[in-house]
């Protein structure tokens, strides 16, 4: 590994090492760059990774504290956890399923299609999906996608099979085993998915892409990177003509240093991200960093989500194989119609027995609950994740009292379901519930959002600095040496999973930052 | 865990099915298996704790097949966490004396409709919610039930449920190959 001094401003500095920071790391130092990578967790493996979940939970979650308001029900059942994402090398990219689905053409240009929604924040991203084509080709490459570049899709497990009955008979026309950064077949010296059924808690055969075995050993190789795990960014630094000049961090033992920056390229996450920006503020910058717009932290969003679990006279064994199997597409459509704009996927789920007590309805007690619980294994499982408004109020702002480790205000997250969202859970967890008793369920139950793995918006991608964050190229509109390069820089949400278009976005961002660093712009 | 199994056919015998007692033993509170098969020795929680706390956890997730024991452990971590906190300690001392004057009766005399209605009504209470929140991680987080949910957990050391019936359902429709390929057995 390279090692860089931290007063060498020649350098790039990523802060984080998910599916944004990772991929961009390892762009940049393919071209020869130099990057310094910050990263707050700790590095696994996929030797230490522990398939059990409430350890595994503990070990790559992040739990630093934040707390939450609004409406939403994760304030109350888990008041101090509105996010199951991860703080560890890869960053969620250990804990996330695989689902691989490009977003559709109109949901990039949302004001425009869906028109003035009260309430909604919507805007047309700058860019279409026909920007987007040639980087969702390279990232469905680069992470080994099924269903794409003539990779077989993925055996259905238990779970898919109760659930590919129920689609079928109720008429769907597209259900599969759907688009999985999981290898099944072996594939860029990473074996084919085992079927071990803890995809959640960091695949222990590498099976499932993950920035920590596949984008940053392969940057690190180049020498042209260097990753500083347990580094916790705290500060983005700046000169009195407002470009970027470093980034104040902590290392594991609360230290505190400054690496110097040509440019610095914020990817922590849509909590993280805007909390950093937010905690630089500065006597030039007194609202935080890149936000003369006023949009940092707003705008948050976290995907219309819910589950469908359903109970059957005969045994399902869910949690056998892979933990999302398998997909119905019917319902992403935008068809208002139906009672809202936008539309959402039905993926299968299966969560084990430690998290289905927690989960499948958080604060439940008594024998109306335990009898549930005794149905597991009789259970299938699936998740709705659908397109959610961006509004202005919800958002990630620094607590007024609370503060970390370091000294520096906690963040607060603060949601309130849109009427559109509320409409289309219901439309999906009434379309889940037709699936499970087409397919012969005794009885279905409807779970509430888990807290937040799907979280979007809060430096928003606009034409216009007025409306939002970042420019097309991820790069803030008032700092141009300052990039954004994780899902917090999605315009609006979609109805698919997020990663693949965090990955495309980070290859389009690295080809814009070396033509730039060459072209000297940058 | 430091339950001590006194008796190990016996255990083995009866673990899903005994009743335990709590009792004091040279001092210190012990939950003891009806036929002695097994012995929990507590550091935090006096006996009449021990014993509310028993049913509590009983009556917030009650699972009939599931023998004291389970129910036991989940009070044992209890007591381990509050050796190191002692508000819990007084939370839970507090929480007990409040369930004992709820109906003016003593909760462990409360009919099963009573205990469940009393503790209903204290649900908004920290000493509910910590109990509770306990309680459903420590139960279902035990390995030892897991069987009893048909639940089998980690699988990487056996090469995951590859060839150990991730798709052995048998009743329902057979996906077609284009849905769901075959597996990649190498």
């Amino acid at each position: 590994m390279a090692t860089f001094e931290r007063g060498d401003d020649s350098v790039v500095v990523i802060v984080g090492s998910g599916a944004g920071g990772g991929t961009l790391g390892n762009e940049l130092a393919q071209k020869g760059i130099k990057v310094v990578m910050l990263e707050a967790g700790k590095q696994e493996s996929i030797d230490s990774f522990v398939n059990d979940e409430w350890s595994s939970f503990l070990q790559i979650s992040w739990l630093d504290k934040r707390t939450t308001s609004g409406t939403w029900r994760v304030a109350r059942d888990f008041a101090n956890l509105p996010a199951w994402i991860c703080k560890t090398v890869g960053g969620t990219t250990t804990h996330w399923a695989g689902a691989s689905l490009r977003f559709q053409e109109h949901e990039f240009k949302t004001r425009t299609v869906y028109g003035d929604v009260p309430g909604a924040n919507l805007l047309d991203w700058p860019i279409t999906l026909a920007d987007l084509a040639p980087y969702y080709a390279k990232a469905e490459d680069k992470m080994g996608v099924t269903r794409t570049n003539g990779i077989p899709g993925l055996p259905g497990n238990n779970n898919f099979k109760v659930f590919y009955t129920g689609a079928k008979r109720l008429g769907y026309q597209h259900v599969n085993t759907g688009h999985m950064a999981i290898n099944s077949h072996p594939r860029a010296d990473r074996p084919s998915c085992q079927q071990i059924g803890f995809c959640f808690q960091g695949c222990k055969s590498s099976a499932k892409w993950s920035t920590l075995y596949t984008e940053i050993p392969a940057a690190l190789a180049t020498g042209n990177l260097e990753l500083r795990p347990e580094c916790t960014a705290l500060q983005v630094q700046h000169d009195d003509s407002g470009k970027v000049t470093g980034v104040l961090y902590a290392d594991k033992d609360g230290q505190q240093h400054v690496q110097k920056a040509r440019l610095v390229c914020v990817a922590g996450n849509t909590i993280e991200s805007p909390r950093l920006l937010l905690n630089s503020a500065s006597a030039k910058y007194p609202d935080g960093l890149a936000n003369s717009s006023g949009q940092v932290g707003r705008n948050y969003m976290r995907h219309m989500t819910g589950s469908v679990y359903a109970a059957f006279d005969r045994p399902v064994h869910m949690f056998r194989g892979t933990t999302m199997a398998g997909v119905i597409q019917d319902e992403s459509r935008n068809d208002p119609s139906r009672g809202f704009v936008g539309g959402y996927e039905m993926e299968t789920l299966s969560l084990g027995l430690p998290f289905m007590a927690a989960f499948l309805d958080p604060g439940a007690w008594g024998r109306g609950f335990t009898r549930k619980m005794e149905t597991y294994p009789n259970m299938a499982g699936m998740w709705l994740v659908g397109e959610d408004m961006p509004q202005e109020t919800n958002r990630v702002t620094l607590h007024a009292d609370g503060k970390d480790a370091h000294g520096l205000p906690i963040p607060n997250v603060h949601f309130d379901d849109h009427p559109n969202d509320v409409a289309m859970r219901s439309h999906a967890f009434r379309q889940g519930t037709a699936v499970y008793h087409a397919a012969g369920a005794r009885e279905v139950y409807e779970t509430p959002p888990y807290p937040s793995t799907h979280n979007l918006g809060t430096n928003r991608m606009s034409e216009s600095p007025r409306d939002g964050v970042v420019n097309r190229w991820g790069q803030t509109h008032d700092i141009k040496n300052l990039f954004v390069s994780d899902g917090s820089q999605f315009t609006t949400g979609a109805a698919e999973n997020p990663t693949l278009t965090i990955v495309a976005l980070a290859i389009r961002q690295a080809d814009f930052i070396a033509d730039q660093m060459a072209k000297k712009e940058l | 865990m430091s339950k001590h199994i006194l008796d190990r056919r016996e255990f083995l015998r009866t673990a899903g099915a005994t009743a335990a007692a709590v009792v004091a033993v040279s001092g210190a509170t012990t939950i003891l298996a009806a036929n002695r098969a097994w012995a929990m020795t507590l550091g935090a929680f006096g006996p009449h704790e021990a014993e509310v706390l028993l049913r509590m956890t009983r009556q917030l997730y009650p699972h009939d097949g599931l023998g004291d024991i389970y129910y036991a452990e989940v009070v044992e971590a209890l007591d381990a966490k509050a050796q190191a906190t002692p508000e819990l300690v007084e939370l839970v001392k507090n929480g007990v004396a409040a369930l004992d004057k709820a109906k003016g009766v003593p909760f462990l005399e409360l009919s099963d409709g009573y205990q469940t209605e009393v503790l209903a009504g204290m649900e908004a209470e920290p000493f509910f919610q910590t109990v509770r929140g306990h309680t459903v991680v420590a139960l279902y987080n035990n390995q030892v039930v897991w069987d009893q949910f048909g639940y089998q957990g980690s699988s990487w050391q056996d090469g995951g449920y590859l060839k150990r019936g991730f798709q052995d359902i048998g009743w329902t429709m057979q996906p077609d190959a284009e849905a769901s390929p075959p597996p990649f057995l190498g």
